[in-house]
């Protein structure tokens, strides 16, 4: 089995987004390595949220979720060319992701109404409402929410909008208590008929694009952006052997790839499945106990462990700045059930004896298939050709008619 | 020019079946547009042969391909769905809405408009995708449109023009309001399902009121409708549903404000049942030629309802 690295990404961001009519269930994971003391969200949402709307969740959670989806490798070994049949599969690993937390700050207060202060976990939470961004600005930084400067233009549109705001800290008294070294996911569930993502306020002081992987866990079909190009990863096609060995970096340098050839102007599907099978499962599919953990609040307690569980997975990868994405992400529900996973194929070659007839067609077409293995490679990652010939052991020059002048400049 | 306008000027339908053909194209080979030549294939001939059985039904004076073919491309282009039943389904729907659902003499809904909301409140297993389109290709989209204006003499653009502009308003305005940066509402105006709406189906001459004043009224209406779907219901496609709302509404508004009923080509002998297409030379309808001796009488019931333009 190849797993790669889990920390793929260092300014990642991991929320789960559970929907169905108008409800939603939003998990925000974080993995945040400063100072505890420095970590703060503040994220627009909604809703007024009460006490029981906030739950603290469990990262293994989103772990399991994060393998469950990730790309994949697949193996198949060649059939004996002289003979007949055998295949096998083989899947792969995971990303997985740091959080960008927001920020912390100072003292006291003016025109903004704290609606509501709770303790969940080891998070204090304050629900706010204000009637001015500046006000609400100078609130977080007085009392110690280090908010980036310049949000206070971002703030104001979704205070106009009536959108309240979830701000949430460490408490580390509790914390210390609790015993846990890592920030546990926050949990929240409201109903509004808003099913959006709001990204703009991680953007206002960002230095460089960020991260983000969205798991949408839904009743009746995949999810896609309705203000962003959705497309797919591409899939389904055959690398060289040693991809097996860098999966991790593979994987890192096929999305930025893709993300360049878009132009940083899509969000990229990465997964879409019925969370009752996989086919090849990276991991096991979640259970109904996990699922529940993870928010989905149509499935019923205690129901047979066995029963389908009516949840369609999409896993959605972005990378994103403020040119690129003016807007906060909007999603729709759709009721497409077409399964996708981005997955490569790694095909190995029958080693045994193959001196029947067969076997000189077979041993031509190997090479063939090296080749373009290659090409599909180099083609993915925009790595250069020299070099993945090199790592494959494959004669670097003549065979496929590169003039020396291709070969001078690398392509 | 002056060849490219002769040619499309006989009929500008013509130009509309190649421009949506070409951003079909344009969606399967670059965009990965969720449709395959084959279900293509099924749109398309489940909306001609709807046409076929119709006009012979209704006894029409001849086979319009034009029209069908032109809700199919549009079918093609938004409507998206796992299964054939259900795509072939709106294709049927979309056609057979031109010669079932009529009011004085013209049919109500715009056919692609009527075959998308039938399927998506009956079945809940379609989707439209409005951002399949991306930014990118935003201002070569503008200008396939645009050319559209160019070729058909801009007749009856007073809709797509109406439509436009208000739409554009109350984006702007509603981001000014909240005081959103610029890139916001330009963000959300750069979509080409906004024009693709804007220039081939709100801007369908046949379901559009008569009069001019009634033409601007609609197009405000429709944007008001697609805006408060938009930003106050939250809800994708506002422009399709509000479409498909306010359409109930011409009849009111050619009562209201009546004006010269539109007909494809004055030449051609005219009463047929299709529709669809955007502006064209705007012509007065050829006299009604009744034929009420022939068919049976729930034919003759639909023709006669037809007033002064037959089925």
């Amino acid at each position: 089995m190849a797993r790669a690295d889990t920390k793929l990404y260092n300014r990642a961001s991991q929320v789960v987004l559970v929907r169905d009519a108008d409800r939603t269930v939003l998990t925000m994971s974080n993995d945040f390595q400063g100072d505890l003391k420095e970590f703060a969200v503040v994220v627009p949402v909604p809703t007024f949220l009460t006490r029981e709307q906030i739950h603290v969740g469990e990262k293994k959670l989103i772990d399991h979720l994060d393998a469950y989806s990730s790309p994949r490798l697949v193996e198949y070994f060649d059939p004996d060319p002289c003979q007949k049949w055998e295949a096998r599969d083989m899947a792969a690993p995971s990303s997985a992701l740091k959080a960008a937390g927001n920020a912390v700050g100072r003292a006291q207060s003016l025109g903004v109404t704290v609606e509501a202060r709770y303790t969940v976990g080891e998070y204090d939470v304050v629900i706010l409402s204000a009637k001015q961004s500046t006000g609400l600005e100078t609130w977080l930084t007085e009392n110690r929410y280090r908010i980036p400067a310049g949000a206070s233009s971002v703030l104001a549109a979704y205070i106009k909008q009536g959108m309240r705001f979830f701000v949430a800290r460490v408490n580390l008294t509790e914390q210390a208590k609790l015993g846990f070294s890592y920030l546990r996911p926050i949990q929240v569930a409201y109903e509004s008929p808003k099913f959006m993502l709001p990204i703009r306020l991680g953007m206002v002081n960002a230095n460089g694009p960020q991260e983000l992987f969205v798991y949408a866990l839904t009743r009746q079909g995949r999810v896609e952006t309705t203000n962003y190009r959705t497309v797919k990863l591409p899939s389904d096609m055959d690398v060289p052997l040693y991809v097996r060995e860098e999966f991790a970096g593979f994987y890192r340098a096929m999305f930025s790839e893709r993300v360049r050839q878009e132009r940083m102007q899509t969000v990229f599907l990465e997964y879409a499945w019925d969370m009752n099978w996989c086919d090849p499962c990276a991991a096991a599919p979640l259970s109904r106990e996990e699922l529940r953990g993870l928010g989905v609040f149509w499935l019923e307690e205690g129901a047979s462990a066995s029963g389908a569980a009516p949840v369609f997975l999409t896993r959605l990868h972005l990378r994103y700045d403020k040119a690129h994405f003016p807007e906060d992400l909007v999603f729709q529900e759709t009721a497409d059930r077409t399964n996708f996973q981005a997955r490569y194929v790694l095909r190995h070659a029958f080693e045994g004896d193959v001196s029947c007839s067969a076997g000189g067609e077979y041993r031509r077409s190997l090479m063939q298939r090296r080749e373009q293995e290659a090409k599909n490679l180099v083609s993915l990652t925009g790595w250069r050709i020299s070099e993945v010939r090199r790592k494959m052991g494959l004669a670097d020059s003549s065979a496929d008619g590169q003039r020396w002048y291709e070969r001078l400049w690398n392509r | 020019m002056n060849t490219l306008r002769r040619m499309f000027s006989r009929d500008p339908r013509v130009y509309q079946i190649v421009t949506l053909a070409a951003l079909l194209l344009y969606g399967m080979a670059c965009l990965g547009f969720d449709i395959t030549p084959l279900r293509a294939g099924l749109l398309l001939g489940t909306a001609l042969a709807t046409q076929l059985v119709f006009t012979r039904v209704v006894r029409l004076p001849a086979f319009d391909p034009l029209s069908p073919t032109i809700s199919a491309l549009s079918l093609c282009l938004l409507l998206r769905t796992n299964s054939p039943v259900i795509a072939a389904a709106a294709g049927f729907a979309a056609i057979a809405s031109k010669f079932l659902l009529r009011w004085n003499g013209k049919h109500l809904f715009n056919p692609t408009n009527f075959g998308l909301v039938a399927t998506m409140l009956a079945t809940g297993a379609v989707w439209v995708s409005p951002g399949q389109w991306g930014n990118a290709a935003f201002l070569a989209f503008l200008f396939a449109c645009a050319g559209g204006l160019v070729v058909r003499r801009a007749a009856r653009s007073d809709v797509t023009f109406a439509f436009l502009a208000a739409y554009l308003f109350l984006v702007f305005a509603r981001s000014i309001h909240l005081g959103e940066p610029l890139a916001i509402p330009i963000h959300r105006l750069e979509s080409g399902a906004l024009l693709l709406f804007a220039f081939f189906m709100i801007s369908d001459p046949k379901t559009t009121p008569d009069s001019r004043a009634g033409r601007i009224l609609f197009g405000l209406l429709v944007a008001t409708g697609a805006a408060f779907v938009q930003f106050r219901l939250f809800r994708t496609n506002g422009p399709i549903w509000s479409l498909a709302l306010f359409a109930l509404l011409v009849p009111v508004i050619d009562l209201v404000l009546p004006g010269p009923r539109y007909a494809w080509n004055a030449t051609r002998f005219l009463p047929k049942g299709d529709s669809h297409a955007t502006l064209g030379n705007l012509a007065p309808d050829p006299p009604f030629r009744p034929s009420r001796a022939r068919g049976p009488r729930v034919l003759r019931v639909l023709r006669g309802q037809g007033g002064h333009q037959a089925l």
